[in-house]
This record gives structure tokens, sequence and C-alpha cells, in this order.
């Protein structure tokens, strides 16, 4: 206990210590964010930026049957990346877990994830891309080339590739810690080996599935960056529709509202997350971060 | 663990096997494709030709890098001096406002790059500070703060607290007591928030993409935009560099940790 310590007469510098990262984020996280929240209920200046009146105009906008689009794609490409990255997480994280190379497996499963995003990305390009590796395959079969990109099994397809390990990691770190003689006393009292799974370790590693959701969805809800690459107009995301709106139109309420529905998200899978595990998950998923951390790139 | 039990995990294995390759292959095609002759994926014969249009005639690219690396140095070391001192502040003391610090480092955490990237670039706007090295270099340093603290914080954890009080008790000031047994200690913690900070500087790219300036920008956003502009197998070449650079750092990282470990 952190209060039984018996200080004495040490003085306490404990809000000396934090002052500065308590400075820095109010000047450059909470004061920016403040700011947006401020300025998505206000108008769009005449040549941009913002009229300090206030409006629901930035509200409104996103009712637009063209919004209805936006979000529509952004909740297909969040939903099925999610759900099919946990579904390739499981049985990864499981198989490491069990495995006697444990830190080799781990060291494969984060090599790809030490090169750059945006490089990731291009490597896809080069495979799916009208110039790329599958046509070029096709072409030599003597088929005609096909178009790989731009629709959305395309972002699909690179958006779990991007964010996989994201999932791995959390879910593998649960699962090592799971006690697998409780399967094996499952199928002992006779149940079958995917009812041992679904019903015994499933349950067991609810917390590590939470964080990977979480480590996954959220940033994927927000993500552009795919989309903008192998994306064409029919499947804008949220994301490349705020960047557009706040860099080529300069209209700050639009991008802010925009980013409130975002930032909304991301609470409300948070907080249902939260509820969905008994346990406080907010230590648990701090944790994760850490262990992540130490696993993933900082001491790997 | 427990030895093999008949047929287990050959549903897993193969799952994690596809895995493994469907991660790997992509970066394959690219080191691969980093060497042929030809702009197009059809193999034209092995030449190095992308790798002197790299050194030779891609000015703007190297502009770009060292922008990437002054900033993340810049980053990782604010991050990791502010961190640092918040982790251990926050780990040995109880203070009023410790439940709000806890809670202001979570939130970036958890928040979507995109909404750090959106709002920083109109508080940019509003206080009139030009877009550039200094607008990247905050902004790196904010979304890398959480994670040097929460590893310095998750070192400090582990830690015999007794040991700073019989610092105290042994008539320690204050100043001599962080320097020469709390620092000391944290060393692994804060080296590992170091290079996460460095890290993840390097990789950015969102909030990057929002925060960059006309003239100054970094690697990746470089790179996005060349994607944009046209394919170029210098591309390639560079991916091939960065990834044989990458994995040759993180082994000597890695077995530089291990030997501080120790």
């Amino acid at each position: 206990m952190r209060g039984a310590r018996g200080r004495g007469a040490v003085r306490n510098y404990g809000t000396l210590y934090s002052l500065p990262i308590g400075l820095w984020f109010l000047v450059f996280f909470i004061a920016p964010l403040a700011i947006i929240a401020v300025f998505s209920f206000m108008q769009k200046g005449v040549y941009g930026g913002v009229e300090l009146k206030l409006s629901f105009d930035a509200y409104a906008a996103l009712f637009t049957p063209g919004m209805g689009k936006v979000l529509l794609n952004t909740v297909i490409v969040t939903v099925a990346s999610t759900v099919l990255i946990v579904l390739i997480a499981l049985p990864c994280g499981y198989y490491m877990a069990r495995s006697r190379n444990k830190t080799f497996l781990l060291i494969l499963v984060i090599i790809p994830f030490w090169t750059n995003f945006i490089i990731r990305v291009f490597a896809w390009i080069t495979i799916l891309g009208s110039e790329g590796v599958l046509n070029d395959l096709l072409r030599s079969v003597g088929l005609p080339p096909q178009q790989f990109m731009y629709n959305h099994l395309a972002i699909i397809i690179i958006t779990v590739y991007a964010y996989l390990p994201y999932a791995i990691l959390p879910l593998y770190s649960t699962i090592e810690k799971f006690d697998f003689s409780l399967l094996e006393a499952a199928r002992d009292l006779g149940a079958t080996k995917p009812q041992s799974m679904l019903k015994v370790l499933i349950p067991n590693v609810k917390s590590g599935i939470v964080t990977a959701v979480l480590f996954t969805f959220v940033p994927i809800f927000g993500s552009f960056a795919i989309a903008g690459l192998v994306g064409g107009e029919d499947t804008y995301m949220l994301g490349n529709y705020i960047s557009d709106k706040l860099l080529k139109q300069r209209d700050w309420p639009f991008a802010s509202s925009a980013s409130m529905v975002i930032m909304l998200v991301a609470n409300l899978g948070i907080f249902l997350l939260m509820a969905v595990n008994k346990k406080p998950q907010r230590r648990a998923v701090a944790d994760s971060a850490a262990d992540q951390g130490i696993q993933g790139k900082g001491a790997a | 663990m427990k030895p093999a039990a008949g047929a287990r995990g050959s549903f897993s294995r193969a799952v994690f096997v596809g895995t493994i390759v469907f991660l790997f292959l992509p970066l394959l095609a690219l080191v691969f494709y980093s060497f042929n002759a030809a702009k197009t994926p059809t193999w034209g014969g092995f030449s190095l030709v992308w790798y002197e249009r790299l050194f030779n005639g891609s000015e703007a690219l190297w502009r770009a890098l060292g922008n990437s690396l002054s900033i993340a140095l810049a980053a990782a070391v604010v991050s990791t001096l502010i961190g640092t001192l918040a982790a251990i502040g926050v780990n040995w003391y109880r203070f009023k406002l410790k439940k709000a610090v806890q809670a202001v480092t979570f939130l970036p955490l958890i928040l979507p790059e995109i909404i750090i990237g959106v709002s920083l670039l109109v508080y940019f706007a509003n206080i009139r500070l030009p877009l550039g090295w200094f607008s990247i270099f905050i902004a790196h340093t904010t979304f890398c703060l959480p994670f040097v603290y929460l590893l310095v914080l998750a070192r400090l954890d582990e830690f015999d607290h007794s040991i700073v009080e019989a610092a105290h008790d042994l008539g320690a000031s204050e100043m001599q007591t962080l320097l020469k047994v709390i620092v000391p200690i944290s060393v692994p913690g804060i080296i590992s928030g170091f290079l996460m900070a460095l890290t993840l500087s390097l990789e950015d790219f969102v909030i990057t993409f929002f925060v960059n300036g006309p003239g100054t920008t970094t690697l990746p956003v470089y790179v996005n935009s060349a994607i944009k502009y046209g394919l170029s197998p210098v591309i390639n070449a560079l991916s091939t560099i960065i990834l044989g650079c990458t994995v040759l750092l993180s082994l000597l990282a890695r077995n530089f940790l291990k030997y501080l470990a120790k």
C-alpha cells in the first residue's frame, strides 16, 4: 500500500514530478480536444475556419444521404476487419501460447510489424495493383487483368494485415496464463474438442478478447490511410471524409463534429466492453498496452 | 507446459502457419521486386537500378528521412524525460491530482489517432503556430508520452519500495534518492520507453499527415504521397533497406535489453 509507506519528514514531490506531464497534456491534448468540441457547435466561416456563432449545422450535415453511405462504409470495413482479425488471432494466440518456442513465434509475428505502416500498405499495392503481381500472373496464363483494388475487399484484407498483431499480442498474453489442464478436464468429462474450446477456453480469455477488439475496432473506425490509398469514392470512410473536409475545404466545424462521432463510438465501444467484462478493464487495458510495449516494440 | 497430447493444435497450427505466410508474403514481394530491372512486376532481370536511383536524385526523400530522424530523437528525449518523471511521481507518492494524471495519460492510448491529428491541426491554426518541424515534434511527443509513462511505471511497480525508505532513513536527500536509487532501478523501463517512443515517432503516419507543413514532412507522409503520385520501384528499394535496418536494430536493442536485465 502506497499510503502506508511512512514518508515521515520526506516531502511529497508527487505533484512536482507530475507537473510537466500534466501541463503538456493540458496544453497539447485537453485544450485541442476542447476546441474541436466547441467548434463542432459553431458556424463554418465564409473563407473556411470557423465563425463563433452557435449552430448545429455541422451535426445536421452528418445525417445527409451522402454521409449515410460514408458511415455505412466505415461500419462495414470496421466490423468485418475486426471480426476477421479476432477469428484469426484467437487460434494464433492459442498456438503460440502452447508452443515450446514462444519467443521465436512472437518474433515471427512482430517482425512484419516493425516495418513502416505505409510501406506495409504499399507492399499490398505491389500485389493487388493493376500492374501488380496478381495481374501479372493472370496475364502470364493468358487471362484478362482484373481490378483487385478500389473495393471493400481490398481495404478489409489490408486492414486485417495492418492490425492483426494488435490482436494477436494481447490474446497470446492472456491465453498464456490460461490453465490448459482445464481443457483436458472438460474432455475427460465428455466435452468434444470444439465444446471445450467454446465453453472453457473462450470464457476464460474474455479479457484478452476484449482488449484485442478494443485495440483493433477503435483505431480501424478512425482510419483513413488504407481507404485513401487502395479505396475509391465508393469506399470512402469517415476518416477520409474528415481529412478532405479539413485539409481541402478547411471546414473546421464539420471535421470537428465528425471527430466527435468517432470519439463517441470509441468511448461507447470501451464502455460496452468494460460492461461485458466484470474485471476492472481500465487497468487490464493499461497492462496490455504496457505488455504490448514490452513485447512488441520497445524491448523486443 | 505440458507435452503435446495427440493431434492437439492441428487446426491452430494451420491458422498460425497461414498467418505467418500472410504476414511475410507482401514484404518478400517488396524485397524481391526491389532487385527487378523492369518497372512492372514482370521479371526483367536482376538489377540495382532502383537502389542507385534512391541514392542519386531523391533529395526530397532524404530530407524527409532527416526530418523523421531528428523529430523522432527530439520527441523521444522529451517524452522520456517528462514521462519518467511522471511515472516516478505517480508510483512513489500520493497527491491530490494523481487520479487526474492517471486518467489523462490513459486517454491518448484509447482515442483513435485521427482525433489527435484533427484536434492538434485546428488548435495549431488557432494559436497561429506554423506547421512544420516544431508542430510535428509537439504532436509526436504527445502520443509518445503515455507509452513511456506506462513502461517506466510497469518497471517501478515490480520494485520493493523499502529501498527508497532505506535511502531516506540513511539521510539521502530527495535529489540523491532520485538520481542514485530510483532512476538507476528504472533504467530498463526508461530505455524501453525511449526506444518505444523512437519507434512510434518514426512509424507515425496518421497524426503527422495532419500536422506536417509545406516543406517539412516525415518519411511515412512522403512515401504516402509518392505512392499517390505513381508507384516507383524506388519505394521498394527504400522499403528493403528500412526492413533490413529495423530488423537489425531491433535485434541489437533486444540483446542490449537482455544484457541490461541481467
